[in-house]
């Protein structure tokens, strides 16, 4: 359980979260909204690569802001990025490797663990393999595995499918959807594909210019009037924008 | 279930991988070996007094090369301070061997470890900024050190905190290790330093330390994001540079026998950025970059003076060089010549071998 209350990220002359509250149960959550509304930006705040100018985020009952960057993956704060970036010059192995190493999950258990993690995400490559010789769906699911190894509490994934073909996001669906029963770990997922988003998620937020306008229920929220207009743009998407900027 | 399927690739995979059939690995360390020992019993018989010289002078550079290579190539930092380093441990060296009767080993190690300790107050400020600040004060760095070496002077078996004497004799010579006394016993010596080097390069590179530092090369924010601690895994490489480039100046100062100011002072700053450049050339995708490296800086000068007969000493004439070399490598093959010789002798050994069979593929030209 995730609960942001109040949330606020000022750069120069933007404000890409404006006073955002809202909260992730258990599962997997869906993060959607328009490009630029601050979907990345929320991700990297709880990364630690923002610092927000006002709010607060705790989860699991713990002061997310509070713990430095680093430390939050050994905490459990595992994601992914828009850009893949799986490690090139290292093998599948040892990229997953790596983030059980800053993990501090168990020394002992790691072949174990890694090459599990390897099996969940349907990886058929040889673990020896090097990442940079991988095409873009095989990088997709090594960042996938980096995400689930070990104990996660909290998986991030920023637009996992971006740029792959349906019957490859099919796949990744499915290993989506396996994360928090197999994984224990509570998912936010963000991405573009509603079929995605309504096969994954159980609940979703929706947000737009930096705050919540809607959230609950997936297929209910894809149905909210504010949703569609926000996505579809009509008249009152620019009062909105008014009143945000205000 | 597909992950059934994949469950049974993923180990098996790994099964066979852990069963040891891995035959370039096997090879690999084969010809390693081999050439290891060709190095240490055969060539120094084939070389003259001078040619040994020279490469013990190859096989110390090897190490401050392996430094910078490991920095730049694994890590991605770069510095242009490693000679004024080198200095400090030839500095460090010298006055520990005067000053005390240590075993040779043992005054190397305590020289790496007090020159890492000196990298590792100059790479603290500036590691916590980008590339390019590193790359500034380190040469600033430089700069300093080659201000203070001609003040200070090196050790020579004099009194007091700085150990220099102006006596006319020229002070005493520093001692080489008791199993090592002649030149060619002393080479042999370099070079199983280097390779212990190479080998404490090695287990870095493939343990967490090494999959944090190609983590943080690719991606900081992905690296941060996988809970590397970016700072602390930056010092260390500089900090294992470090020590690694203070051995090298303790070998050299037993290779030289006496130190003088001027082969550190201010007109071989540039050293730091030819080094650099070499270290380019050479590699820095492998780590055997660093010997190719170590050959261009101090057997190539030599070479050239040698058989052509010019004065190429002349550190600028040789940065021109290194210049057209970075230029090649960097437009030709970024991996260096360390990968690139092989490859293109493979392809002319190709051609040749086409040439003399009479050509059966005439569709493959």
């Amino acid at each position: 359980m995730i609960e942001v209350s109040g949330l606020t990220v000022r750069f120069a002359g933007v404000t890409p979260i404006d006073d955002m509250s809202v909260t992730f149960a258990d599962g997997t959550c869906g993060l959607i909204g328009p490009n630029g509304a601050g979907k990345t930006t929320f991700f990297n705040v709880l990364s630690g690569f923002v610092k927000p100018a006002a709010g607060t985020i705790t989860a699991f009952g713990e002061n997310l802001l509070r713990m430095a960057d680093y430390r939050r993956a050994r905490w459990g704060l595992r994601r992914t990025f828009q850009t893949e970036m799986a490690i090139e010059r290292l093998s599948i192995f040892e990229n997953v490797a790596m983030i059980h190493e800053h993990s501090g999950a168990k020394r002992t258990s790691r072949r174990a663990d890694v090459l599990d993690a390897i099996e969940f995400v349907g990886l058929a490559a040889s673990p020896r393999a090097k990442v940079g010789g991988l095409g873009a769906r095989e990088r997709r699911l090594v960042e996938v595995a980096r995400a689930v190894v070990g104990q996660p509490r909290v998986v991030l994934l920023d637009e996992p499918a971006a740029g792959l073909p349906d019957e490859e996001t099919g796949h990744l669906s499915q290993v989506i959807q396996k994360i928090p029963e197999h994984m224990g770990a509570l998912v936010i997922l963000v991405d573009h594909d509603m079929s995605l988003v309504s096969a994954c998620c159980q609940t979703t937020a929706v947000i737009d210019f930096g705050r919540l306008i809607a959230s609950g229920p997936t297929v209910e929220v894809l149905r909210d009037e504010h949703v569609m207009r926000a996505y579809l743009g009509t008249e009152d998407v620019d009062e909105d924008e008014a009143a945000a900027a205000s | 279930m597909t992950a059934a399927g994949a469950t049974e690739t993923a180990q098996t995979a790994w099964a066979r991988i852990r069963a040891g059939a891995d035959r370039p690995t096997v090879i690999r360390v084969v010809v390693i070996g081999a050439l290891l020992l060709f190095v240490l019993l055969v060539l120094p018989s084939l070389l003259g007094g001078y040619w040994i010289s020279v490469s013990t002078g190859v096989a110390v550079f090897t190490i401050v090369a392996l430094g910078l290579n490991l920095l730049f190539g694994r890590v991605g930092l770069v510095s242009l301070g490693q000679m004024a380093l080198l200095a400090l441990g030839c500095w460090v060296a010298a006055r520990l061997f005067f000053l005390t009767s240590l075993p040779f080993p043992v005054v190397l190690l305590i020289t790496g470890l007090v020159t890492a300790a000196l990298g590792t107050l100059v790479g603290l400020p500036a590691l916590r900024l980008g590339g390019l600040h590193l790359a500034l004060i380190t040469l600033m760095f430089a700069g300093l050190v080659a201000i203070v070496v001609p003040t200070t002077n090196f050790p020579n078996g004099g009194s007091g905190v700085l150990g220099h004497t102006e006596a006319s004799t020229g002070g005493l010579v520093i001692r080489r290790p008791g199993i090592a006394q002649s030149d060619s016993a002393y080479f042999r010596y370099t070079v199983v330093v280097a390779a212990i080097m190479f080998l404490v390069a090695l287990v870095h590179v493939g343990s967490k330390s090494g999959r944090a530092w190609a983590a943080i090369r690719q991606s900081e924010p992905a690296a941060l994001a996988a809970g590397v601690n970016i700072t602390l895994y930056k010092l260390y490489a500089f900090t294992l540079a470090s020590f690694m480039t203070g051995v090298a100046g303790g070998l050299y100062a037993g290779y030289v026998g006496r130190l003088y100011s001027y082969q550190f002072s201010g007109a071989r700053t540039i050293d730091s950025v030819s080094l650099l450049a070499v270290v380019l050339m050479g590699g820095i995708f492998s780590l055997w970059g660093a010997v190719v490296a170590a050959m261009l800086q101090q057997l190539l000068p030599a070479m050239l003076q040698s058989w052509i007969g010019f004065f190429l000493r002349n550190p600028d004439f040789l940065l021109v060089i290194f210049g057209i070399g970075v230029l090649q490598v960097l437009v030709t093959a970024p991996e260096g010549i360390v990968t690139q010789l092989p490859r293109d002798l493979k392809r002319l050994g190709g051609s040749v071998l086409r040439l003399v069979k009479g050509r059966p593929k005439e569709s493959s030209a």
